[in-house]
């Protein structure tokens, strides 16, 4: 299969079941709701060795946050419950209780309902007042700003994370160049997020190591200064390879933005030495989930949504 | 399907408990079934149809009509249906009622809302005393649930609520939110003396600054977030306090007397 002069190898990504929670976070203005999920969702790349991954799912205007103030919605996912719900509340109590202006609600349904803002209450040292509105309890916690509120529970869901595909390029700047347009494409699709740096990861990894203390190590096989040196998957003409890692709230939602991912990456075509699209897997022994590249970029239900 | 239709058909001497008279206890019951049912009719029992001309057939609809003061526990522990009262009404209105609706079209005597756990009370009158508070010998009052009223309150509305909201278009007597345990209570006109006398938590919203006791703390004028929530919360209520949209307010707080984190916030 060639897109634009672009192979799209016939593998696949393997993807996990996870457990994922939204959170809106509004404040003063969208400057200050940037600033407070930024660094909610910063250090959250891999659950490897953050415990979660996140990232911002999009911006919210006024009209669609429940204070009537500018916002953002954020999307946390961890391997499960236990570890989302000690991140989610320390990453409350340290980024958005601290943020100047910055409230935090529930973006989500869902019957398994997880602590936003239940334990961070007792930084009230007893000023602390609760309020129920419309069936949901939020708690107003007086800070040197002024009140600092929170919903004191959001819904966590089952969810999709690993989805994943990587772009091969002749060179450094036009793989980073392919990612970046992929990523401001899949920015638009609602229910994902890129967790990584700029929503790309440059060190793809393989299970196992020479190292005892080590459970992954660098994807050699992937690695263009190593072609000649292990049993390598790059051919002469490729010089750098990038990951793009997704995780989304459904395997729908993952189809999709990987769809309208590699189709802004070949957009670039072979002209710009884009010269082929592959994916990570485990041989399909570890995940729940595999997405096929070329079933999705066959997958004409995609291409009609995305148009 | 037409609403179930009580119309009073005589004077009443005493004071009539309608509480059987509610959409649960009456569903799937024939006409027949329904005008045997009996009624506490002074300290005896009488059948509902002695009193009332009943006509329709939807139990879930049910409509007092000709309604009076005489007529107590209208909609008592209501769990589902609605309600409409033309009329005035006695003591004890929505008893501890649990979900569904009643509407009053006329005024409403004491203790309504006693007890009342959920749903929505609209008393399109005026309303007496210890509105939203606890039955006699109870320890809280409201729990849950929205009351609007267009007229006027009695005394001592709000004692010892515990939770849910209740809004009130007129004015209101002494002893406003005395005892509040939590919840919320708006006034759009004035209250009497000793709002929020041994007021625990809650929260008692008003337009004008009141004349405050001792132990109620004046904490300044803020810029409060959490009342856009509450207001946005408001929005589709049949209530004059849908219409307001300011989250600046001047925050008092007490009864310090009784740990004093009830606040009075006058709104600006």
């Amino acid at each position: 299969m060639i897109i634009n002069g672009v192979q799209i190898d016939d593998t696949f990504a393997e993807a996990f079941n996870m457990r994922g929670t939204r959170v809106i976070i509004t404040a003063q203005n969208h400057k200050w709701a940037y600033n407070a999920a930024n660094a909610m969702t910063g250090f959250a790349t891999s659950v490897i060795g953050c415990g979660v991954e996140a990232g911002i799912e999009r911006e919210l205007s006024q009209e669609e946050t429940p204070d009537g103030r500018p916002g953002v919605a954020i999307l946390m996912f961890a391997m499960g419950s236990s570890v989302l719900m000690k991140q989610l509340e320390n990453r409350m109590g340290q980024t958005i209780l601290t943020c100047p202006t910055a409230a935090a609600f529930s973006g989500i349904e869902g019957n398994e309902r997880i602590n936003l803002g239940k334990n961070l209450r007792f930084f009230g040292d007893g000023f602390q007042t609760s309020k129920q509105f419309g069936g949901k309890r939020y708690w107003r916690v007086p800070v040197m700003d002024g009140e600092f509120i929170t919903e004191e529970t959001t819904g966590m869901v089952r969810a999709v994370g690993g989805g994943n595909f990587l772009v091969l390029a002749t060179s450094q700047p036009q793989a980073l160049a392919a990612c970046e347009a992929a990523i401001e494409a899949m920015k638009k699709i609602p229910n994902v997020i890129m967790p990584f740096p700029g929503g790309v990861v440059r060190s793809g990894s393989k299970v196992g190591s020479k190292y005892k203390s080590m459970f992954a190590s660098t994807n050699d096989a992937f690695c263009p200064t190593l072609k000649g040196l292990t049993k390598t998957q790059l051919s002469d003409d490729i010089e750098s390879v990038m990951e793009i890692v997704i995780d989304g709230l459904t395997d729908a939602d993952i189809r999709k933005a990987t769809y309208v991912g590699i189709k802004a990456a070949c957009a670039l075509g072979a002209e710009n030495g884009i010269k082929r699209i592959s994916a990570g897997n485990y041989g399909g022994k570890l995940g729940q989930f595999q997405f096929h590249l070329r079933d999705i970029m066959n997958d004409k239900s995609l291409s009609g949504e995305s148009a | 399907m037409s609403a179930l239709i009580f119309a009073l058909k005589k004077d009443l001497a005493q004071k009539l408990d309608v509480s059987p008279l509610s959409p649960d206890l009456l569903a799937n019951k024939s006409l027949a079934d329904i005008g045997a049912t009996l009624l506490w009719y002074g300290k005896q029992q009488i059948r509902a149809d002695e009193v009332f001309t009943i006509s329709g057939n939807d139990t879930n609809q049910l409509v007092f009509d000709k309604s009076t003061v005489k007529i107590d526990y209208i909609g008592s522990g209501l769990k589902m249906g609605h309600i409409t009262v033309n009329g005035d009404t006695g003591g004890f209105l929505g008893f501890q009622m649990r979900q569904g609706s009643i509407i009053v079209n006329g005024s409403v005597a004491d203790f309504a809302a006693c007890g009342m756990a959920g749903g929505l009370l609209q008393i399109n009158g005026n309303v007496g005393d210890y509105l939203g508070a606890a039955l006699v010998g109870e320890r809280a009052g409201m729990k849950g649930g929205t009351v609007i009223v267009k007229g006027n309150a009695g005394e001592r509305t709000g004692d010892q609520m515990r939770r849910g909201m209740i809004l009130i278009d007129g004015n209101v007597g002494n002893y406003c939110a005395s005892r509040m345990l939590a919840g919320t209570i708006g006034v759009l006109g004035s209250v009497g003396e000793y709002v929020g006398y041994g007021m625990r938590r809650g929260t008692l919203l008003l337009t004008k600054t009141p004349k405050l006791h001792a132990t109620i703390q004046d904490c300044g004028t803020h810029t409060l977030p959490f009342l856009s929530l509450m207001f946005k919360s408001f929005s589709g209520l049949p209530s004059k306090f849908a219409e307001i949209n300011s989250n600046r307010a001047h925050r008092f707080s007490g009864d310090i007397g009784n740990d004093g984190k009830g606040e009075i916030l006058v709104l600006k």
